[in-house]
């Protein structure tokens, strides 16, 4: 009864009450969504790429090369050339290779020139393949497939015609050579999503009118005529790697790293992005700092709240004293007021998160590309919630003790 | 019935009988325990067993229903609850025979009037039969038409609980109504006041 008591009190004081709901609330939801954030970058950061064991660019940073060869975030700062790549392809320790090429744009989307192999050896998300929604990949030099971010956004289909741009931000573009979407994938939740993907000979065929990066005035050379060329590419951006052995994947990474006649730097995709949370572990955790702010802010509200309303209470305090209270036992109730109240807070806050996830997932996707994955509440965030309840029934110790004093100081006397 | 002007100490005394404020000097015997030598928790459990408080103001859980209130001595005082038995029936029984409407059992008490908020406060004090009520002017705000029914219905109910009265007042006239009158001012140091 005396629970049922304490419930009764809280509704009595419902503006209040709910107010410290609703700040504990939006705190634990942000709380809980910089940790949903923060794993769903990091987990689809690390879903991006799986099955590939190494790497190879030219010589810079490894974090770097991992960034612009996988997540197409920055450029490279130079090309690896056909000839070493394929000293590389030669090499026994390698069982697949990809070329990768960077560069070219269609609207707001990077164009990846590439293999067929791509298709069958790129794997996301703990091994999970390529898989496509509708059409076929290229089979024809002005080919191209498309990601399912850049069929939803640009409302492209199968068979619709696209130009590629010269560059990232150009407005030059190569509409002599137009290409056909010959198919569009499945989503991924990477960024493969949002590439427009062609084979290497079209990167080749549309720059046959181009040298140092500009159009050769004057020149448009005919498709048909571009079909008949030799279109071997003779420079490349990175390759993704699969070795024959694993045993043997350090080996070929240093033979690469001592390649003599060009710097090249091989990386292990686990070892760049382990090195990548390092660089992004500071800002993760000012970022963690802030949200427990919030929620310790929220907290000390709570006890505000309760501290304001001590003395409103104190008839309510002489009336259980009268009754045969304990102050103990008034000390306990507050207590218990401040759980209830932070259980509440807590539990809106998850239905606060989830509503939200559930409103802004498509367009973090959209925007970001960052798949936030909609799961039922791990312990871990169950264990947030707790922490805050717990924390709560701290906090709310010290109004609970001012309340214990006055109890003792007034007795059954009641003050107003 | 203990009388005494305003500020003469009638108020501390119920404090000192109940357990709340302890005597610096002297003793008080309540059920035939002296309380100077019980601990804190155990005035407090006297207090529930053996005491039922009406204020002046009657002092109900504004956000509680009529049976919480009524029922609220119970969760402080087990051999009391244990008596009651059934606490619901018991607490219906009384409020319908201090004349409360049976409707009015779970309409919260801030939306009764007056005269029932009085009856729930003796129906709080009496449930569980405690062997001593004591209560604080608590016919100061009434007219004397209401005062007479009120003391009427408490002290019905008293006898039918064998259950002593100890009322603060400073209206001599209702000193007629009560076995035993003392003033506050006749109470010196070597006066023993029963109760």
């Amino acid at each position: 009864m005396i629970f049922r008591l304490a419930i009764a009190s809280l509704f009595a004081r419902a503006i209040t009450v709910g107010m410290t709901i609703l700040a504990i609330a939006l705190s634990v939801a942000l709380f809980l969504g910089v940790e949903k954030v923060r794993t769903g970058a990091k987990d689809s950061f690390a879903d991006t790429i799986s099955g590939t064991d190494i790497i190879v660019g030219a010589r810079s940073g490894s974090v770097q090369l991992l960034l612009y060869s996988v997540f197409r975030i920055g450029n490279a700062t130079n090309n690896i050339t056909w000839e070493s790549y394929q000293d590389i392809t030669e090499r026994p320790e390698v069982e697949w290779i990809v070329p990768i090429s960077l560069g070219d744009s269609h609207r707001q989307f990077r164009v990846m020139g590439t293999s067929v192999e791509f298709f069958q050896h790129y794997k996301y998300r703990q091994g999970r393949a390529l898989e496509l929604a509708d059409g076929i990949i290229m089979s024809d030099l002005f080919d191209a497939v498309i990601g399912a971010d850049v069929a939803t956004t640009l409302g492209y289909s199968t068979g619709d015609p696209i130009i590629v741009a010269h560059g990232l931000a150009s407005f030059t573009e190569h509409e002599d050579q137009p290409f056909r979407i010959s198919g569009v994938l499945e989503k991924t939740g990477t960024p493969v999503d949002r590439t427009v993907i062609v084979s290497m000979e079209a990167i080749e065929a549309i720059h046959v009118d181009w040298k140092s990066g500009a159009k050769i005035p004057g020149q448009t050379t005919p498709v048909d005529q571009i079909r008949q060329m030799e279109l071997t590419p003779k420079a490349l951006t990175a390759a993704l790697i699969g070795v024959e052995n694993p045993l043997r994947t350090f080996a070929l990474q240093r033979a690469i790293n001592e390649y003599s006649q060009e710097p090249l730097l091989a990386i292990l995709p686990g070892v760049a992005l382990q090195e990548l949370w390092g660089i992004v572990g500071i800002a993760e955790t000012a970022l963690l700092a802030v949200s427990t702010m919030v929620v310790v802010t929220a907290l000390i509200g709570l006890m505000a709240t309760i501290f304001s309303s001590l003395n409103e209470r104190r008839r309510e305090m002489a009336i259980f004293r009268a009754m045969g209270a304990r102050p103990a036992t008034i000390l306990g109730l507050l207590v218990l007021e401040s759980i209830l109240i932070a259980l509440m807070g807590a539990a809106l806050g998850m239905v606060l998160l989830y509503v939200t996830l559930v409103i802004a997932q498509p367009m973090v996707d959209q925007a970001y590309g960052l798949w936030l994955p909609i799961d039922a509440p791990s312990w871990r965030e169950v264990r947030v919630g707790l922490a805050v309840v717990a924390a709560s029934a701290i906090v709310s110790l010290i109004p609970a003790l001012r309340a214990y004093r006055m109890s003792l100081e007034d007795g059954m006397t009641v003050r107003t | 019935m203990l009388l005494g002007e305003s500020g003469s100490g009638k108020s501390t005394l119920l404090s000192m009988i109940c357990g709340t404020v302890l005597v610096e000097d002297g003793s008080v015997e309540v059920a035939g325990q002296d309380l100077s030598k019980l601990s804190a928790g155990q005035r407090d459990r006297l207090r529930a067993e053996q005491i039922g408080v009406i204020f002046q103001q009657f002092n109900l859980l504004p956000f509680g229903t009529v049976l919480d209130n009524v029922l609220l001595p119970l969760n402080f005082a087990p051999q009391r609850k244990s008596r009651v038995g059934d606490g619901r029936a018991v607490a219906a029984k009384l409020c319908t025979d201090l004349g409360l409407p049976p409707g009015v059992m779970f309409a919260r008490a801030r939306d009764l009037s007056v005269g029932q908020q009085q009856r729930v406060a003796v129906a709080r004090a009496l449930i569980g039969t405690p062997r001593l009520i004591v209560a604080d002017e608590p016919t100061s705000a009434l007219d004397a038409q209401s005062q007479a029914l009120f003391l009427q219905q408490l002290f019905d109910q008293a006898a039918i609980n064998k259950t002593s009265v100890l009322m603060v007042s400073h209206d001599e006239r209702l000193g007629d109504q009560f076995d035993r009158v003392v003033r506050m001012e006749d109470i010196t140091d070597d006066n023993r006041v029963a109760a």
